[in-house]
C-alpha cells in the first residue's frame, strides 16, 4: 500500500509539493486569507441606525478615514511614533549588536544573547504595566527626578513612543546581532590592513552589510507599533492611536474600523515589499 | 530560485480573485440575514427547571461573589439556592455592552437607558413576563414601564435600580469643595489632572453643562441636540481635552489614578469614590452640581438567545429582593429600585460601609429629585415633542464627534 | 577590526547600557512584587513573600494560567504539524508562488494583531456564525505560531543536504519510511525548538486573543489586564507577573540551546533561533 501511494507520487513533484502544502496553504489562504478579505468587504458596510443590522454598502467609511481631519491626525501621530520607534531602537540596537557580535568573547556572547532574548518572550503585557507604574505621579521615575526639581513624562505621546522603544528594543537587537554575525571577520581585519581607520570601515564596509538586518528588525519595530492598543491605553493618556480607535470602534461601528485597518495593512505591505527589494528578507 | 513563470503568476491570481469573490458571496449573504428590529415574540409563561449556570453582563459592582471582599457577596447564596452558577463580564460602558450582547454567548445584561434602546432595536432582548417576578410588584412605580425598559408597551426588563454620576475630587488638592460642573469645563484650573467619562454619552454632560451657561443656544435637552448645540459641546470638550491626564473607562483604573495621584478631580460613579473612600483616600463628591447631573436607570434585560432563561428569571428575581437590592445599593452608590430595602441598609455587614438613611442619601423615595437628573438615553434624529422642525444629531455623529474630541 | 581603547570602552558602555535599560523595569517590577504595601509605593517600605502564596491560591489567576496552558499545547501541536508541512514543501520543491509561500507565512505575524485579531473576529461571528470559544482562540493562535516553527524548520533543512534523502530512496525506502528515518528525526530539534518557541508565543499573547476568546473565558496575560489595576489584586499581580517573567525563561532558554547546536558554537545563523526569536514579535 505503502509502495503503491510511493509510486503515484514518484516523479510528480508537484503532487507531493502540494500534498504537503495543501494544508498549511490552506489555513492560511483560506483561513487567514480570507479573513482580511472578510475585513475588507466589512468596511463597505452602511449600519443601520439604531439597529447595527446592515443596510447597505457605502463608501462613507473610507472617506471618512482617509479624508477627515482628526483620522488623517491619528494616522500621521501612529506613523510617525512607528517611525521615531524603529529609529530609536536602530540607534540603541546597534551598539550591543555590533558588540555582542564582533567584540564579546564567545561564552559573554552567550550569556548576552539569553540576556537579551528572554525580556523578549516574557509578557508583553508585564513590561508596558511596569512603565504604567515607573511613570505614574508616585512612581519610580518621579523618585528619581523630583528631588532634582524634575518631572517625569506624563502619560502621553511621549510616554507611548518611550514605552514602545523599551518593548520592541530586543527584537531590533536579535536580527542585527545576526547580521553582524554574518560579517566575516576577515573581511573587517582586511580593511583596516587596507589602511582604513576605524569610522571609515564601519561606513563603508559595516553599515552596508548591516542595513538589510536593520530593516528586518525594523520591520517588526513598525508593524507592532501600527496596530498596538495596549500600550496606548495604559501609558498614552488620553492620546489616540490607530490601534486605538479601531478598537473603541470595533464595539459600535465595525465598517469604521476596518475602514480604519486598511491604514497599516496598506503601510505594511509597503513597507514589506520595500523591505523585501532591500534583501531584509534574508535576515528573516 | 527560478521565478516564476507568467502562465503560473496568472494562475495565482485566479486563484487569489476566485477566493476573493467566494469569500465576498459568503460575508454578503451571511452578514445580512439577522431579524428586523424588534422581537415579536412572547416572553415565557412561566420559569422551568433551571439550568446550570447564568452568564451576565453587567457594570461593575453590580454582582458581587466575595471575590473582592469575601463578606461582600450577594451571588454566592443564589448560586447554592438554585444551582445556577454565575458568570458575570464586566462592561465599562454602554456601548462595550451593547458589542458584548451582540457578540453573543450571554444570557442577560444591567442595561442603561442608553444601551436598551440600541438592544430592542437590534433584536438582541426579548419581552420579559414580570409575573414571573414575585419581586416586581414591590419595584418603585416611577421605575415602571419607563420609555427605557417598555417599548411598545412591551416590558422589556426588571428596573435594577437609578443614580447620577457624581464630580468626584481630591480633597487635599481640591479646595474649596466645588458647587459647579466649570471646575472640570473646561477645567484649567487642575490642568493635567482632570477626568471624565470615555463614552459619547458623555458629551451630554457637556450640553447640560452649556444649557445653563451658554442660554442663547437654547438647549433643553441634553441628549437631543441640534448641529449647533452639538457643535458647541464638541468645542466645550475639546477645551477640556487638554486639562484631561486620562479618560476612564475601566473604573479601576479610575480608582488608581485617584489614589496614585495622577487625576484629581472629574466625573465618577459613586462606587469609586466610596471604594477610595473605604481606603481611606482623601476623595469625596458632590451631591448634584449646580448645572445638574447626568443619570443612568439600569433594567436587567433578557437575551434573545439566551441559553438559560430560567437561571436568568431566578436571578432577576432574587437582585430584586429586599437584601439583594439593599447591598447592591449601598455597595455601588444608588438608589434602590425595590423600596423595601431601604429598611436593610442600616443592618448589613460593616464591610458594606451601608448606612440607615441610605435611601435618603441616595432619594431613593424622591421624584423630585430625579426630575433634575438627566437620564442616559440613546440619540435619535427626532428632537421629541414640539421640536418637529427641528433635526437632532444622532448617536453616530456623537461616536464620531467622541473621536474628534479625544484628537 | 580595531577600535582604539576610548571607542572600545564607549561600546561596551553603551552595550551594556542598554543592557540595564532592558532589565531595569524587569526588577522594579520584581522589587514591587515582594513590596509590602498594598498600594505598591516607591520605594516599598517593608518586603513580604505574601503575595507569592496568594497568587498561587488564587483561583482566578489558577484558571487563567490552566487555559493559557491549554491553548498554547494545542495551538503548537497545529503549528507544529502545519509548520513543518509548509517548510518541507517549501525547502524540498520548487514551483510557483515560492517566494509567495514565504511571505504568506509571515503575514499573521507582520501586520498588526489587531488587524488579525478583528478579521478573525468578524470571519467567525460574521460569516461562519461560530461562538468565541476554545476553538477559535487555538485557531488564532496557532495561525501566528505557524511561521515560528516554519522558520526553525526551514532554517534546518536548508542546511540539511538532500543527499541523505536521495540516497534513502535510492536504497529503497517510500517516501514516508524516508521520511520517518531520515528527514524527521534530523529535524528533531529545530521541531522542539520551533515548538518551545510557539509555545512561549502562545502563552504570551494578548492582543488576537482579546478578539477570538470565549464567554467567561481568560487566559493569564488577559487575566492581568483585567486585575492589574484592581485596588484587591495589585499585589498579586506583580507576582503573577514575575512568576511569568521567570517561567518563560527556561522555553526561550532551552530553545536557544537546542537551535545553537549545529553550526559554529559563535551564534545561530539567518533562521533557527533569529528568526523564530525576532518572529514572535507577540503582542
Amino acid at each position: 500500500m505503502g509502495r503503491r501511494l510511493a509510486g503515484l507520487f514518484h516523479g510528480r513533484p508537484r503532487l507531493q509539493a502540494g500534498t504537503l502544502l495543501a494544508a498549511p496553504l490552506g489555513w492560511l489562504v483560506i483561513g487567514y486569507l480570507g479573513s482580511l478579505v472578510v475585513l475588507l468587504i466589512s468596511s463597505f458596510w452602511l449600519l443601520g441606525e439604531l439597529s447595527g443590522h446592515i443596510e447597505g454598502t457605502t463608501l462613507e467609511h473610507f472617506d471618512r478615514i482617509y479624508t477627515e481631519g482628526v483620522y488623517r491626525a491619528i494616522s500621521l501621530r501612529t506613523i510617525g511614533v512607528a517611525a521615531a520607534v524603529t529609529v530609536t531602537d536602530a540607534l540603541l540596537a546597534f551598539p550591543i549588536a555590533f558588540y555582542m557580535a564582533k567584540f564579546a568573547r564567545p561564552r559573554l556572547k552567550s550569556v548576552m544573547v539569553v540576556a537579551v532574548l528572554m525580556p523578549l518572550w516574557s509578557a508583553y503585557l508585564v513590561k508596558v504595566y511596569a512603565w504604567r507604574t515607573i511613570l505614574s505621579e508616585d512612581g519610580a521615575l518621579n523618585w528619581v527626578l523630583n528631588p532634582l526639581g524634575l518631572h517625569g513624562p506624563d502619560y502621553g505621546l511621549f510616554a507611548v513612543y518611550l514605552v514602545m522603544s523599551y518593548i520592541w528594543l530586543p527584537y531590533m537587537i536579535i536580527p542585527i546581532y545576526a547580521g553582524l554575525e554574518r560579517i566575516p571577520d576577515t573581511l573587517l581585519s582586511a580593511s583596516s590592513d587596507l589602511g582604513a581607520p576605524p569610522g571609515h570601515t564601519f561606513r563603508r564596509v559595516v553599515m552596508p552589510l548591516a542595513f538589510p538586518a536593520i530593516v528586518a528588525g525594523s520591520i517588526f519595530t513598525f508593524s507592532l507599533t501600527l496596530g498596538d492598543f495596549i500600550t496606548p491605553e495604559l501609558v498614552g493618556g488620553s492620546t489616540q492611536f490607530i490601534g486605538s480607535v479601531v478598537y473603541d470602534n470595533f464595539a459600535s461601528n465595525l465598517p469604521l474600523a476596518a475602514a480604519f485597518t486598511t491604514v497599516p495593512i496598506l503601510v505594511m505591505t509597503i513597507y514589506l515589499l520595500t523591505a523585501r527589494r532591500l534583501g531584509a528578507f534574508e535576515h528573516l | 530560485m527560478q521565478s516564476a513563470s507568467k502562465r503560473d503568476v496568472r494562475w495565482s491570481w485566479a486563484i487569489v480573485g476566485a477566493l476573493v469573490a467566494f469569500m465576498a458571496a459568503f460575508a454578503a449573504g451571511c452578514g445580512s440575514d439577522d431579524d428586523s428590529s424588534g422581537s415579536s415574540d412572547e416572553a415565557q409563561q412561566e420559569i422551568g427547571k433551571t439550568e446550570d449556570e447564568l452568564n451576565l453582563v453587567i457594570w461593575a459592582g453590580y454582582a458581587e461573589d466575595g471575590s473582592y471582599d469575601p463578606k461582600v457577596d450577594w451571588v454566592t447564596d443564589f448560586e447554592k439556592e438554585t444551582g445556577c452558577e454565575v458568570n458575570t463580564k464586566v462592561g465599562n460602558t454602554s456601548d462595550e455592552m451593547v458589542q458584548l450582547i451582540e457578540q453573543g454567548g450571554y444570557d442577560g445584561v444591567s442595561a442603561s437607558g442608553d444601551a436598551s434602546g440600541r438592544l430592542y432595536a437590534a433584536g438582541d432582548v426579548q419581552p420579559v413576563n414580570t409575573d414571573l417576578v414575585p419581586n416586581y410588584a414591590d419595584i418603585t412605580d416611577a421605575l415602571k414601564d419607563q420609555p427605557y425598559n417598555t417599548f411598545d408597551g412591551v416590558n422589556y426588563g426588571i428596573p435594577n435600580d437609578r443614580g447620577w454620576n457624581v464630580l468626584a475630587y481630591n480633597t487635599d488638592e481640591v479646595k474649596p469643595p466645588p458647587k459647579s460642573w466649570d471646575a472640570v469645563f473646561p477645567g484649567d484650573d487642575y490642568s493635567g489632572k482632570v477626568t471624565a467619562y470615555d463614552a459619547p454619552i458623555y458629551i451630554a454632560d457637556a450640553a447640560m453643562y452649556l444649557r445653563d451657561h451658554e442660554p442663547d443656544l437654547g438647549i433643553t435637552d441634553p441628549y437631543e441636540l441640534t448641529q449647533e448645540q452639538f457643535d458647541a459641546a464638541i468645542d466645550l470638550l475639546k477645551d477640556q481635552n487638554a486639562n484631561i491626564g486620562e479618560y476612564w473607562s475601566d473604573y479601576t483604573k479610575e480608582i488608581q489614578a485617584f489614589s496614585n495621584g495622577d487625576i484629581v478631580i472629574g466625573t465618577a460613579w459613586p462606587y469609586q469614590a466610596l471604594l477610595l473612600q473605604g481606603e481611606n483616600e482623601p476623595v469625596a463628591f458632590n451631591e448634584v452640581p449646580d448645572e445638574g447631573a447626568t443619570g443612568w436607570s439600569d433594567t436587567w434585560m433578557l437575551t434573545e438567545d439566551a441559553e438559560h432563561p430560567n437561571c436568568w428569571y431566578e436571578w432577576v428575581n432574587h437582585a430584586t429582593s429586599p437584601e439583594a437590592q439593599a447591598k447592591v445599593a449601598v455597595w455601588f452608590g444608588a438608589a434602590p429600585a425595590n423600596l423595601k430595602a431601604c429598611g436593610l441598609t442600616g443592618e448589613l455587614d460593616p464591610a458594606y460601609f451601608g448606612t440607615a438613611d441610605h435611601c435618603d442619601t441616595y432619594h431613593a423615595d424622591d421624584e423630585k429629585f430625579w426630575g433634575q437628573i438627566e437620564f442616559w438615553r440613546t440619540p435619535v434624529s427626532d428632537c421629541g415633542e414640539g421640536r418637529e422642525d427641528e433635526e437632532c444629531v444622532t448617536f453616530d455623529d456623537w461616536i464620531q464627534g467622541w473621536t474628534e474630541v479625544k484628537g | 577590526m580595531r577600535l582604539s581603547a576610548r571607542q572600545h570602552f564607549l561600546l561596551r558602555l553603551s552595550a551594556f547600557g542598554v543592557l540595564a535599560f532592558i532589565y531595569i523595569p524587569l526588577l522594579i517590577i520584581g522589587i514591587e512584587a515582594f513590596n509590602e504595601a498594598r498600594t505598591l509605593t516607591w520605594p516599598p517600605p517593608a518586603f513580604t513573600t505574601e503575595w507569592f502564596q496568594r497568587a498561587f491560591e488564587n483561583t482566578g489567576a489558577r484558571d487563567a494560567f490552566l487555559y493559557s496552558l491549554r491553548t498554547a499545547a494545542i495551538a503548537t501541536t497545529i503549528a507544529l504539524f502545519l509548520g513543518s508541512l509548509a517548510a518541507l514543501g517549501v525547502s524540498r520543491f520548487r514551483f510557483f508562488g515560492r517566494e509567495a509561500v514565504s511571505f504568506l507565512v509571515i503575514l499573521p505575524i507582520a501586520l498588526p494583531g489587531i488587524v488579525t485579531g478583528i478579521a478573525l473576529n468578524s470571519t467567525f461571528t460574521k460569516v461562519l456564525g461560530l461562538d468565541l470559544g476554545l476553538l477559535t482562540l487555538v485557531i488564532a493562535h496557532a495561525t501566528f505560531c505557524i511561521v515560528v516553527v516554519y522558520n526553525n524548520v526551514i532554517a534546518r533543512l536548508r542546511r540539511l543536504s538532500t543527499s541523505f534523502e536521495e540516497a534513502s530512496a535510492d536504497l529503497g525506502a517510500t517516501p514516508w519510511q524516508t521520511a520517518r528515518w531520515v528527514t524527521l528525526p534530523n529535524m528533531r530539534t529545530a521541531l522542539v525548538a520551533g515548538a518551545l518557541l510557539a509555545f512561549a508565543l502562545s502563552f504570551d499573547e494578548i492582543i488576537v486573543t482579546v478578539f477570538t476568546i470565549g464567554v467567561g473565558e481568560e487566559t493569564l496575560p488577559q487575566w492581568l489586564l483585567n486585575n492589574f489595576s484592581r485596588p484587591q489584586q495589585l499585589p498579586i499581580v506583580n507576582a503573577v507577573a514575575v512568576i511569568v517573567i521567570l517561567l518563560s525563561i527556561i522555553p526561550v532558554y532551552l530553545a536557544h540551546r537546542l537551535t545553537r547546536e549545529e553550526g559554529s558554537a559563535a551564534a545561530p545563523r539567518g533562521g533557527g533561533a533569529v528568526a523564530a526569536a525576532e518572529a514572535t514579535a507577540a503582542p
